[in-house]
């Protein structure tokens, strides 16, 4: 059996920060942890124009959700994720999804 | 068509009950409209979710709704009834019944009315939250004219552009993201926009609903191949994805506007055939525009004209193409006129009322609890209670705009009035979500001075806030969405919320106004509680709010008069009250030359005047004082002065900042992190300096309506206010022509310093 794994999209993800707290409720964790992490990161183009991206990454607390998507329902951050731009899957349909994106990761949290 | 006709009560698992409903302030902080999932198990709250058939959202959901366990049951949640027992300010409160909090009401307003007249109470509302319709109801059952956003200058968000919208094209309009149509996106009557100018409006900050839009439609439109054109003076999210970024100076986006209408028509790039038909003073915007040569627009908005000239022709010629705009226009020192002036943009390039377009908004199904315009205001209570509420009302004599537009009296002359005394005096202020004191007021010391002074003060809150301990008398506990019944139909769908929990004596908003209402004047209250008030109101859907609340949203079938479809609705005849084709306006055509503002004495045509300090309009004060301060920027996490005390929100957001360019803060010897003064000539406040290439080198972004409520709350302190509240570098009494707009907080000068230990 394949393993699962999340995707991102990382044109659209806006840095929304409704994934971190998507997770928080989920799993109940406090403050100072999370099973998802967003970063953002800078970089300057050679035109000197400003390239800014944002990143959820999915930490040592993540479980990928799995009470969820035992019962059918997504990671509860994929789900909320507001500008719908991570997926869950297995990994070859996570893999063939991001041939047909110019920005994309892949993460197996488990 | 409307949701599935089913119960909202999906089947209980593990004694956990699930219920969908409309989600709203208070809790999430926002304008409403996202549909939501709520658990509860044994009375408690569970979880928040997004509803995945809710055809706002599709189930995705903020960070703000998402934290809401911790909002609900947060230990300082205000829950009961309190009286102030010391000296205002001193921050001694004593716990009582709603019987003698009503009680307490009712004596002092009474009172009040009987030696000063109803209108000497005014009835102050902030943002966000369904109080809006609440607090008109209780004004005007007490008989005061005097409902207002108590403290923004200028009135300077939403209704400048409400205004503008209505005098110019009859209605409002915003982009159109197929909200009307179930189906959304997928609906074939609905095309993605080509282009979409994203004016003054950070994704990033207002990520979710605000009335007829919500901000990650953006994103759903760039996936179906909408190009951005974004105008921000700050390199966010959405500018570094933009086709392309004018990066303007504050304030100035009345000139931009204008460049890109001179550029649209000297070139010939307009709509022919919609600007002959449908209309009106198109010569004279010719000549109007003249007096904007791009030579000067690239001085005044220090935008490169060549980026002006693309953006211009990138826009007129991408149809279907449609404009998003926020707060800072309405904050424009002549804010309608800017306004105006992107009414006319999408006017003359045949993008209004067209798929993919601006598109017209109406309330759905024509549902009014929180009435915006003077239509509705008119709708709910009659010409002539409003023509006599209008001769009293605040601001009324002086801004005929302001007289005729929405009912609201003017903040500005509101404060004026409370200090002088003339023409009547003022003698309490009814607060109802506003915190005025750490937020919504410029110069808030001036505020404070004020009303401390008045006889009686009444806070309606959730938390203690810095405005509750400064000056109320009698603080009420509100009830967030899922501790209370309310109808959201500032936008589409109309969603019922309801009562699914109890936390302690909160109450709602609605209910707390209403039973006040019926103490202070029976006879504007016919109905026997909050929810028969709901169920007339919603009679034009054809349900009650019992029925509403287990669809719970409903959507106006297509061809509805409220709904945008057909579209060209000017052309059959579908938008005027006489029938005949054409818009909602004086001349049946949108009005480049406004025949309203003519009346009322305002310049017809649309143009830019600089703010109160520039570098153009006070030469001398930009030598001093060398950099333009933006507040008011929105963030994601929290809203407005809500959530500094939840704490995964305050995780994400820890501190009161201020953002400044890596370049400008070096020679100033400051590190990211460091304490700041940031220095106006009416004062000084503290910040923490964040470094981000993001800024603009003269410009620096401090955020808005920071109080710390881990500190005292007791005077002087308030909760930190006097060292964080940037507001107190911006002074009130600047309104524009019109009245609306002009409240400048994105445009008032200043220098940084770092702070010596």
């Amino acid at each position: 059996m394949s393993r699962n794994g999340l995707m991102i999209d990382y044109d659209y993800c806006t840095g929304c920060h409704s994934c971190e707290i998507a997770c928080k409720q989920e799993h109940g964790y406090p403050v100072g942890r999370g099973g998802i992490h967003l970063s953002e990161i800078m970089t300057e183009l050679p035109d000197k124009t400003l390239r800014i991206d944002y990143i959820p990454f999915p930490t040592a607390y993540c479980d990928l959700c799995s009470a969820r998507t035992a019962k059918g329902e997504l990671p509860s951050c994929v789900k909320h994720c507001q500008a719908a731009t991570m997926y869950y899957g297995t990994l070859p349909e996570l893999a063939e999804q991001m041939e047909k994106k110019p920005h994309s990761v892949l993460f197996t949290p488990r | 068509m409307q949701s599935k006709d089913e119960s909202q009560l999906l089947p209980i698992v593990d004694d956990v009950q699930v219920f969908k409903m409309g989600a709203w302030s208070p809790g999430p902080g926002c304008h409403g409209g996202c549909g939501v999932k709520v658990f509860v198990k044994d009375g408690k709250l569970l979880k928040v979710e997004g509803d995945e058939d809710h055809p706002y959202h599709h189930g995705r959901l903020c960070p703000r709704a998402l934290a809401l366990t911790q909002y609900i049951d947060h230990p300082d949640r205000l829950r009961y009834p309190q009286k102030r027992v010391g000296e205002r300010g001193e921050g001694k409160w004593q716990r009582i019944s709603w019987d003698e909090a009503y009680d307490t009401c009712e004596q002092r307003l009474r009172k009040i009315r009987d030696e000063f007249g109803a209108e000497s109470i005014i009835f102050g509302q902030g943002t966000g939250r369904d109080s809006g319709g609440p607090i008109i109801f209780l004004a005007y059952a007490y008989g005061s004219p005097n409902w207002t956003l108590f403290g923004l200058s200028g009135i300077a968000c939403f209704t400048p552009r409400l205004a503008a919208m209505h005098q110019v094209e009859g209605d409002a309009t915003f982009p159109d993201a197929g909200q009307f149509f179930p189906l959304r996106y997928n609906d074939p009557e609905w095309v993605a926009p080509k282009v979409l100018i994203s004016w003054a409006r950070n994704l990033s900050g207002s990520q979710c609903t605000d009335h007829y839009f919500s901000g990650h439609w953006v994103v759903d439109m760039m996936k179906r191949g909408t190009k951005l054109i974004v105008i921000d003076p700050v390199n966010s999210w959405e500018a570094s994805r933009a086709e392309l970024w004018l990066q303007i100076r504050p304030g100035t986006d009345g000139a931009l506007a204008l460049g890109m209408l001179n550029v649209i028509i000297n070139e010939g790039l307009y709509d022919k055939e919609f600007v002959e038909k449908w209309t009106y003073g198109f010569d004279q915007l010719k000549a109007r525009v003249q007096e904007y040569p791009l030579d000067l627009v690239e001085q005044i908005t220090w935008v490169p004209k060549e980026k002006i000239i693309k953006a211009a022709r990138m826009y007129a010629t991408a149809k279907p193409a449609a404009i998003r705009f926020g707060q800072p226009l309405d904050s424009n020192a002549e804010a309608v006129a800017t306004i105006h002036a992107l009414a006319c943009l999408w006017s003359i390039t045949g993008n209004l009322d067209v798929p993919g377009g601006n598109v017209i908004a109406r309330p759905p199904y024509g549902v009014t609890l929180y009435p915006y315009s003077t239509q509705e205001v008119i709708q709910l209570y009659g010409q002539e209670f409003v023509d006599k509420m209008n001769e009293k009302r605040i601001g009324t004599d002086r801004y005929p705009l302001v007289k005729n537009f929405r009912s609201w009296a003017l903040s500005d002359m509101v404060l004026e009035q409370m200090e002088t005394g003339k023409p009547y005096p003022i003698k309490g202020l009814w607060c109802q979500t506003n915190n005025f004191m750490a937020n919504t007021a410029q110069d808030p010391r001036r505020h404070y001075e004020a009303v401390r002074k008045l006889e009686f003060n009444v806070v309606v809150d959730t938390f203690l806030t810095p405005t509750a301990q400064a000056i109320a008398d009698i603080v009420l506990p509100a009830a967030t969405f899922p501790e209370k019944d309310s109808v959201f139909s500032t936008g589409v769908p109309v969603n019922a919320i309801y009562k699914v929990l109890t936390v302690d004596e909160c109450k709602s908003d609605w209910e707390i106004n209403f039973e006040l209402a019926k103490r202070l004047n029976p006879g504007a209250v016919p109905w026997k509680d909050v929810r028969a008030l709901f169920t007339q109101r919603l009679e034009v859907t054809g349900q009650t709010f019992e029925e509403l609340c287990k669809k719970p949203w409903a959507m106006a079938p297509k061809g509805h008069p409220s709904g945008t479809v057909p579209y060209r609705r000017h052309e059959k005849g579908l938008l005027r009250p006489d029938k005949q084709p054409g818009f909602r306006t004086p001349t049946g055509k949108v009005e480049l030359y406004s025949t309203m503002f003519e009346k009322y004495k305002l310049d017809p045509m649309p143009f830019h005047k600089e703010p109160i300090e520039s570098p153009i309009s006070t030469p001398e004060i930009w030598e001093k004082y060398p950099l333009i301060m933006i507040t008011g920027r929105r963030n994601g996490v929290m809203f407005h002065s809500e959530h500094r005390q939840i704490p995964w929100l305050r995780e994400i957001n820890p501190d009161p900042t201020v953002e400044i360019h890596p370049d400008t803060a070096k020679p100033l010897g400051i590190e990211d992190g460091n304490w700041v003064w940031i220095e106006g000539v009416r004062g000084r406040v503290k910040r923490k300096a964040k470094l981000t290439r993001t800024m603009h080198p003269r410009m620096v972004h401090a955020l808005h309506g920071w109080w710390l409520p881990e500190t005292d709350g007791k005077a002087p302190n308030f909760y930190g206010i006097w060292d964080l509240n940037v507001n107190q570098l911006i002074p009130m009494g600047h309104p524009s022509s019109s009245g609306f707009g002009g409240a400048f907080t994105k445009t008032m000068l200043c220098r940084i310093a770092k702070i010596k230990d």
